[in-house]
């Protein structure tokens, strides 16, 4: 599948325990070049907990997560962080930058200055007006802001893009588009994705494999395909079921 | 009296040194709070501490805090040495700093937990090192409620800066406590207006430093810095453009006869060439301590004062003794050097109005003892402190229902008002005789002498001119030409400055 040989992301027995709880209670998982992975569970599971090892806004109580074959915690924080673009519910921008200013944060760390040229086209390729980039964050839509947020994540030409319930506050509509639009980019910049989600019908619309967590462990790790023939366990298919119970009645009510 | 516009424009260099004194401790507040409320924001513990100890210093009253620098600093001189000051400047810098300390430290810990945690998270998410955090983000984000702060202790240190002038150091507070001594209220007023004046226009500026910050206008906010850092310029320029090191400084304690008694030695002074300063308003002890260090150069004070409060003594010699004795104690512990007496004495004696003496026929402090429970006494700040009373008190056995404490000029109001019976005045007092008060007699002789002397620190004692200047003065004011003077500064109507009464006084004198 891929050109180098081995996983590009490695977990091994990884655990993160909090004084009374395990959010993550020994979890080992290969995440292969160019996959696009779902995390998937009800709140609590522990699958934000896991996807911020990866990038260390996590610090795991023991395991090693593998970044290239690397253990994470060998590289400089900020030189692993550069390599990674994360992208989060809450989206975070920098509320006094502008919008270009937002999106070349990461190159401006590392002491290079994003061309105006290249802002422009982070900017088109998340479906944006390329003169935005003059604009505050608080004169956009959450659908905007989500867009610059996934374009300031890609800045850094990253290898791997997180993502924590990347499009939780956003409407439908700009919720599908900008799930499209992501999948789409990850085609085409050859990125190694991980997304967390509590939707399992997103989940199985955009991820060429879905893992679905319960109390801190992996508890079905399947292509979208399997799950909805039926494999992957009770807890996945209890969440299977939602929707295509959903999709089911919308058929029904459209004969 | 001279109208409120001419001493508001006479006001320069007290402007200039209050500014410099509110902006330094304004800085130096600035300086230990920041570092301080990051390392708060990130531990709880220390933000609990730090923010608890500067709730502790706002409780201290703002004069207390002032005062209390005096001793620590004196006890800090065994570390850094005889060198260190004790008053003026430096106090004042200390206490007014830990005073800015609180509004600045709350405000940048309050804005720091307040910070988006989303921003916060995307700052890290990006690769972002702690510096790069807190200089990219969390400085910015914070600046506007941190400016809010740094407006408020301003504000503050300001007002709280007229109180330095008890310590010695010259403020806006000067002609408010010169003011408040001798009733004098378009000094009190040309005070407040310029100290509060300063602080509105403080307040607008750094008002609008926090608008540019907030709404990111940088025109806006480097336009008022830059007004603010003309103004400290131009306070620097005042207090030190002119090359005026060379200041003979003259000390006066907070009563009428002191500022006018400075004015003469000053006005003698310019007439010799040389360039006066003035401390006015400094408390007893500190003003001692004050010509006894050199920090400032000359000053009246009063035999029976030093003998019994910086000498300790309770023994009562003749008065060519006692001096005899102060001049070798003063010149044996710091180098001090008594000039000679004045010519007046003024003493501290129990005063009551002379129609309430005579009826009640009280003649001595023995009557007062006899009859006078029911009385009350008043006494100035300082009375009931000091060693004398406690003398007077235990040679007479005396008692009373209450005593309070006046300022000196309210005290006299009292006496008249009957919210006392009893005062512990001045001999040398104009109001004596334009009150019509009287004297209980000391049969005991509880109260010591009190010649009004002149001290020259050691370092002016050898300036040969300043010597020459100050002679003529040594035996030439009686304590009736003292009256006189006193009482055309404390008058209800058609008061003189202090700079008239003391050319008055030097021309009754023939000087």
């Amino acid at each position: 599948m891929t050109e180098a040989p081995g996983p590009l992301l490695e977990l091994c027995d990884l655990r993160k325990s909090y004084e009374t709880t395990d959010a993550v209670s020994g979890v080992s998982l290969a995440i292969a070049r160019g996959e696009f992975v779902a995390l998937v569970g009800a709140s609590g599971s522990g699958k934000s907990t896991l996807l911020k090892t990866v990038n260390r806004l996590v610090e795991p109580t023991s395991g090693t997560v593998r970044f290239d074959g690397e253990p994470i915690a060998n590289l400089p924080l900020a030189a692993l962080r550069h390599r990674i673009g994360y992208v989060f519910q809450s989206i975070g921008l920098f509320p006094h930058m502008t919008v270009s200013e937002n999106i070349a944060i990461g190159p401006r760390l590392v002491g290079e200055k994003l061309a105006a040229r290249r802002v422009e086209e982070l900017l088109e390729l998340v479906d944006l007006d390329p003169a935005m980039g003059a604009r505050m964050p608080d004169e956009l839509s959450g659908g905007q802001r989500q867009r610059i947020g996934v374009a300031r994540a890609l800045a850094n030409e990253p290898q791997v893009l997180l993502m924590d319930e990347p499009f939780g506050a956003l409407d439908p509509v700009t919720r599908d588009a900008l799930g499209n639009r992501v999948r789409a980019l990850h085609e085409k910049l050859g990125l190694t994705s991980v997304m967390v989600t509590h939707d399992m019908a997103e989940a199985l619309l955009l991820a060429d494999r879905v893992l679905v967590m319960e109390d801190g462990e992996i508890v079905a790790d399947e292509v979208p395909r399997a799950l909805l023939g039926g494999a992957g366990g009770a807890i996945a298919q209890g969440l299977v079921a939602v929707p295509r119970a959903q999709a089911n009645r919308l058929a029904e009510l459209a004969r | 009296m001279s109208d409120i516009g001419t001493i508001l424009l006479g006001l320069g260099d007290k402007l200039a040194a209050h500014v410099l004194l509110s902006a330094a401790a304004i800085a130096l507040g600035i300086a230990v709070a920041l570092p301080l409320a990051i390392w708060a924001s990130r531990s709880p513990a220390v933000a609990r501490a730090t923010l608890g100890f500067a709730s502790l210093v706002q409780t201290i009253p703002a004069l207390a805090l002032l005062a209390l620098f005096f001793p620590i600093l004196l006890s800090l001189r065994a570390v850094f040495g005889e060198g260190l000051p004790t008053l003026g400047f430096l106090p004042a810098l200390l206490a007014l700093s830990l005073y800015a300390l609180l509004p600045i430290l709350r405000n940048a810990v309050t804005a720091q937990t307040n910070l988006d945690p989303g921003v916060i998270e995307a700052a890290d998410g990006v690769g972002m090192t702690f510096w790069q955090r807190l200089r990219l983000v969390e400085a910015p984000l914070s600046a506007p409620y941190i400016m809010a702060g740094i407006r408020t202790a301003a504000v503050w240190t300001i007002g709280a800066a007229t109180l330095s002038t008890t310590i010695g150091q010259p403020s806006l507070g000067d002609p408010i406590f010169a003011g408040l001594q001798t009733q004098n209220w378009v000094l009190v007023l040309a005070g407040c207006l310029a100290s509060a004046g300063l602080a509105l226009v403080t307040d607008a500026l750094l008002g609008t430093i926090e608008k540019g910050l907030a709404s990111r206008r940088r025109r806006l906010t480097f336009g008022a810095l830059g007004a603010v850092l003309i103004g400290i310029l131009a306070a620097l320029f005042v207090q030190f453009g002119g090359g005026k090191d060379e200041r003979i400084v003259i000390g006066a304690k907070g009563f009428s006869e002191q500022y006018i008694l400075a004015r003469l030695i000053g006005q003698r002074l310019e007439t010799e060439g040389y360039a006066v300063d003035y401390r006015d308003g400094l408390g007893s002890a500190v003003a001692h301590r004050a010509v006894a260090t050199g920090a400032i150069d000359i000053l009246v004070d009063y035999t029976g004062t030093i003998w019994t409060n910086e000498m300790g003594r309770s023994d009562n010699p003749d008065r060519d003794t006692m001096l005899a004795e102060i001049a070798e104690w003063e010149a044996r512990t710091s180098g001090t050097h008594v000039l000679g007496r004045l010519g007046f004495e003024n003493a501290y004696g129990l005063a009551m109005q002379r129609e309430v003496a005579h009826f009640g026929m009280f003649n001595d402090i023995g009557d007062l003892a006899a009859r006078g429970q029911a009385m009350t006494i008043g006494g100035d700040p300082e009375f009931f402190e000091r060693p004398e009373w406690e003398a007077v008190r235990n040679a007479y056995g005396l008692r009373f229902a209450a005593q309070r404490n006046f300022s000196p000029t309210f005290m006299y109001n009292a006496l008249k008002s009957g919210e006392a019976d009893v005062i512990g005045a001045y001999t040398s007092d104009g109001r004596i005789a334009a009150d019509d008060l009287v004297f209980l007699d000391d049969p005991e002789r509880a109260f010591p002498n009190y010649d009004a002397i002149i001290l020259l620190s050691p370092e002016a004692s050898e300036d040969e001119g300043i010597v020459v200047a100050l002679s003529p003065l040594v035996g030439a004011i009686d304590v009736a030409a003292m009256r006189e003077a006193n009482l055309s500064v404390d008058r209800g109507e058609d008061k003189l400055t202090f700079e008239e009464a003391a050319r008055r006084l030097a021309e009754r004198i023939g000087l």
